[in-house]
């Protein structure tokens, strides 16, 4: 088994009041099979060792779907791999004695609340502003109804696997939700269910964003590189001419 | 001592039984709705359809979960697809009796007949609403739903979006849900952890909560409080749940009055990422589906350490399809499993410490085409590669058996109301459906059945009698009784400043559970399995290490709390399991097995729910729900 010794420089604050610093720990004999996660809690168990506070990271499933993990590694969203989320990020992807400077999120809509985790809430005021189908349960028609051909099934598919981790926003320069939004608009605006409210959810989405204070799109592509779902920047043309 | 236990269970026919309670339920007029205060715990697939539908109907809800955002639930990792007797063309040979065939069969016949029955009945609506709100199911070339087998079923009746299929549904229960956040009628609570109940004269009347943000312990008053908490599988450290996954809430609730049934019956999924090393923090389900088209083999000569691609067609043995050549690859999760753990025991297993079976997609690749395989599994092809750094298009996976579903959970009656007046626990953390063992694709359809026609229609009875208000003097007591209880938990952690962090104990724990209480179990092995978690639990309570400031996040804390719940969960699993003294399902007991080395079911003694009342300071007690079958008789499950 492989084993490497990495720097990590990490961004510590203990609360949204405090002052936050980049503190320095360096970590040896690591197993490359190890998840860059997983390295991090081999560090929290040594700080708990010696009577520090262990470094605060949000994560859950651990399986690069649930979207609860995401800072910065080296300034890149998730990391330096393609369409991959933190937890899946393995130390096999780091040469030996490389410093990896892990720091929050970085944006005004998503205020740190400790070290590396921050509130991420706006993105679920996104979708409460309109990103749902609106009919009651108990009232649906036969699921075969409508018609849904395999393209456009798909399609909407690779739309709503956006996994709501911010990755988009952070990599933007403008702070822009504009992916995140067009990939919900985009998801249920290919679907017939999704046709009836399809102009006001779009309006009101984008207002939505405004008022939040995400910036706008300016065709920079970061947000695509940054997604760890691959979900493509062609949409956010699509939703310009949503609510037109 | 054991006592008998009363499931209300609807008189007459359970054919069409859920439809006339239905019709029975009382009507509740929208002005006293508004003035009942509904509390509904997790925003999984249950809890997050639960609140929505409860909501829609005009009740307040508040909803409570510890992540930051209900789309965060464990429930979107489900991968593999959702169960439903739903006709797609008129030659299909599936229906609803099918459905509840192999449920109850699945279940090896531990499951509520009348439950398992209103499931298959409901499935098909759950299909419709899903679809309603915008779930992007796969579709065939003609533009109708598609379908996929899964394994304990001989008919193709699992709707899929592609291996995400938790994902889709749990992100159409959570747009409900935030339609009506927006709307108000949905108070949203995130970052909060339930650790105890208000119980007023042996009623549920509301929560406490941590808020995980400052620290402060909130009390959430409520007519009804739902339970939608998911399992508990993460007692075994090493499992596919959310390293966040725990049994807290439902744990205390079990102390509060609330019966705990069948708890050692846990699913341990037969095609999960082996452990790779120390400090591995969980492992990662491949999804069953791949079964469809991958076949499981190992070498037949033992020790056999060469490439696969060198070990020729006839050294390898598709064992299942061997040994059950109707199921083959499908068979139900507990049989493979036992399978791949027995053969990798005699030496036959792969990998680095031969803890490990290969799951095959060359022969489906070769027939069908690379680009149909990876349009089929693509996420998880991706996700084996990340995690393992190797490619299943090139090479066969390596799997093995991880500790997944929990079949047991608190025990509810039909209408799933726990033991506890005013305490409703819905999807994974009840023990309704399920029984010894849970057929594949079916725990989504079951937390969206509890989720969004059950728990919603069931809970009208028990709000008809308590329409009045709940602001008392005896309440003020109850909810302060709770807090300073809650507060001395909390104290007496911190205050042990050990020298050992809390992963540590958490890891141990795991190593005795899955040692004594996995794949296999048997009577030696559960009682040394007793007084090792006795010893966990002393050590445990006398030297962890928790950081002190309490008014802040401390993740530490978080975990401790639910570490704690989980060593005495433990004991009463192993407890329970040393009980039932049958196999069945999942439950494996070495001693009671035919000569083949398949389970010995004792329908005359064990046919039963065991479900445990927790006694303070004295061993629980057992009392059991008799289980009959009218429609179906008890027959040997066979997968030959």
């Amino acid at each position: 088994m492989k084993k490497i010794s990495l720097v990590f420089r990490i961004w510590r604050q203990k609360s949204q009041l405090s002052k936050g610093q980049f503190v320095e720990y360096t970590l040896k004999d690591l197993s490359t099979n190890l998840s860059l996660l997983e390295a991090l809690d081999k560090l929290n168990e040594e700080l708990i060792l010696n009577g520090d506070r262990p470094i605060n990271f949000d994560h859950d499933c651990r399986e690069g779907i649930c979207g609860s993990c995401g800072f910065l590694v080296n300034g890149q969203p998730h990391g330096p791999k393609d369409a991959t989320t933190i937890c899946q990020l393995y130390l096999r992807n780091f040469k030996d004695h490389t410093t990896l400077t892990l720091e929050p999120l970085q944006t005004k809509t998503f205020p740190v609340i400790q070290d590396l985790v921050v509130d991420r809430s706006s993105l679920d005021r996104l979708i409460m502003s309109g990103g749902f189908c609106s009919d009651d349960v108990g009232k649906a028609p036969d699921a075969n109804f409508f018609k849904v051909n395999q393209t456009d099934a798909f399609s909407s598919f690779q739309t709503a696997t956006c996994i709501g981790c911010g990755a988009c926003i952070a990599s933007c320069r403008n702070a822009s939700a504009s992916l995140f939004v067009a990939a919900k608009l985009a998801h249920l605006g290919q679907l017939p269910q999704g046709q009836l409210l399809r102009s006001k959810r779009a309006s009101q989405m984008k207002h939505q964003m405004l008022s939040e204070g995400f910036g706008s799109c300016s065709n920079n592509l970061d947000c695509e590189a940054a997604c760890p779902k691959e979900i493509s920047a062609n949409w956010i043309s699509w939703m310009n001419r949503e609510d037109d | 001592m054991s006592y008998f236990l009363d499931p209300c269970i609807p008189l007459g026919n359970i054919d069409g039984a859920w439809e006339r309670i239905q019709k029975s339920l009382p009507y509740i007029s929208l002005g006293n709705k508004n003035k009942l205060q509904i509390v509904v715990v997790g925003g999984g697939l249950a809890g997050a359809s639960a609140a929505a539908t409860l909501a829609e109907q005009g009740f307040p809800v508040k909803l409570i979960t510890y992540n930051d955002s209900p789309r965060r639930a464990h429930s979107v990792a489900a991968q593999g697809g959702i169960n439903a007797a739903k006709k797609i063309r008129e030659d299909d040979c599936d229906g609803v009796n099918e459905l509840f065939v192999d449920t109850v069969r699945g279940g090896d016949f531990r499951a509520r007949e009348a439950s398992c029955r209103r499931l298959a009945e409901i499935s098909s609506s759950i299909i419709d609403q899903c679809v309603n709100q915008g779930v992007p199911f796969a579709r065939d070339y003609d533009g109708l739903l598609s379908t996929r087998r899964f394994g304990g079923a001989l008919v193709s009746r699992t709707f899929y979006a592609r291996g995400q299929t938790g994902q889709q549904l749990l992100y159409g229960a959570y747009q409900s849900l935030m339609r009506q956040v927006g709307s108000r009628r949905v108070e949203l609570l995130p970052r909060r952890d339930v650790i105890e109940f208000i119980n007023l004269n042996g009623v549920i009347r509301g929560v406490v909560t941590r808020n995980l943000l400052n620290g402060q312990l909130e009390v959430f008053q409520a007519h009804a409080v739902i339970l939608a908490t998911g399992g508990y599988s993460n007692v075994y450290f090493l499992s596919t749940n959310s390293i966040k996954s725990n049994a807290s809430a439902v744990w205390r609730a079990h102390k509060q009055g609330a019966f705990f049934a069948n708890p050692s019956l846990t699913q341990i999924h037969p095609t999960c990422i082996p452990v790779g090393g120390e400090y591995q923090s969980k492992l990662t389900l491949m999804s069953e589906s791949l079964r469809n088209d991958g076949r499981i083999w190992l070498p037949r000569r033992s020790h056999d350490i060469r490439d696969p691609s060198e070990i020729s067609e006839s050294e390898r043995d598709y064992f299942l399809e061997r040994l059950y050549p109707s199921y083959g690859n499908l068979v139900p999760r507990d049989v493979a499993s036992r399978r791949a753990k027995e053969l990798c025991d005699q030496g036959f297993g792969v990998g680095n410490d031969g803890r490990s079976v290969y799951l095959d997609l060359r022969d489906a690749i070769q027939k069908k085409g690379a680009q149909e395989i990876k349009a089929k599994y693509g996420n998880l092809i991706e996700m084996y590669e990340r995690i393992v750094g190797e490619d299943p298009m090139t090479m066969p996976m390596r799997i093995y058996p991880a500790p997944h579903y929990t079949m047991g959970g608190l025990w509810v009656d039909y209408n799933l109301m726990s033991t506890l007046p005013g305490l409703f626990v819905l999807g994974e953390a009840n023990c309704t459906v399920h029984g010894a063992n849970r057929l594949g694709a079916n725990a989504l359809l079951q937390c969206l059945a509890d989720g969004y026609f059950i728990g919603p229609c069931s809970i009208h009875s028990w709000l008809e009698g308590h329409t009045f208000s709940i602001s008392s003097h005896e309440m003020d007591q109850a909810c302060q009784d709770a807090l300073e209880n809650t507060k001395k938990r909390i104290d007496d952690l911190i205050n042990v400043q050990g020298e050992i962090p809390v992963d540590i104990f958490h890891r141990a724990l795991g190593e005795i559970m899955i040692n004594r209480c996995g794949i296999t179990r048997n009577e030696s092995g559960l009682l040394a399995g007793l007084e090792e978690i006795k010893l966990l639990k002393q050590k445990f309570h006398h030297q962890v290490r928790i950081p002190i400031e309490i008014n802040c996040p401390n993740p530490e804390l978080e975990k401790a709390l639910r570490v704690a719940d989980f060593l005495e969960l433990a004991q009463l699993m192993l407890s329970d399991a040393l009980s039932r003294k049958e196999s069945c399902g999942a439950h494996f007991r070495e001693e009671y097995q035919t000569p083949e080395g398949e389970t010995m079911r004792d329908d005359e003694n064990y046919a039963h729910i065991a479900a445990w009342e927790y006694v303070p300071g004295s061993e629980p007690i057992k009392h059991l729900e008799n289980l009959s079958f009218s429609l179906l008789k008890p027959n040997k499950r066979s997968y030959q």
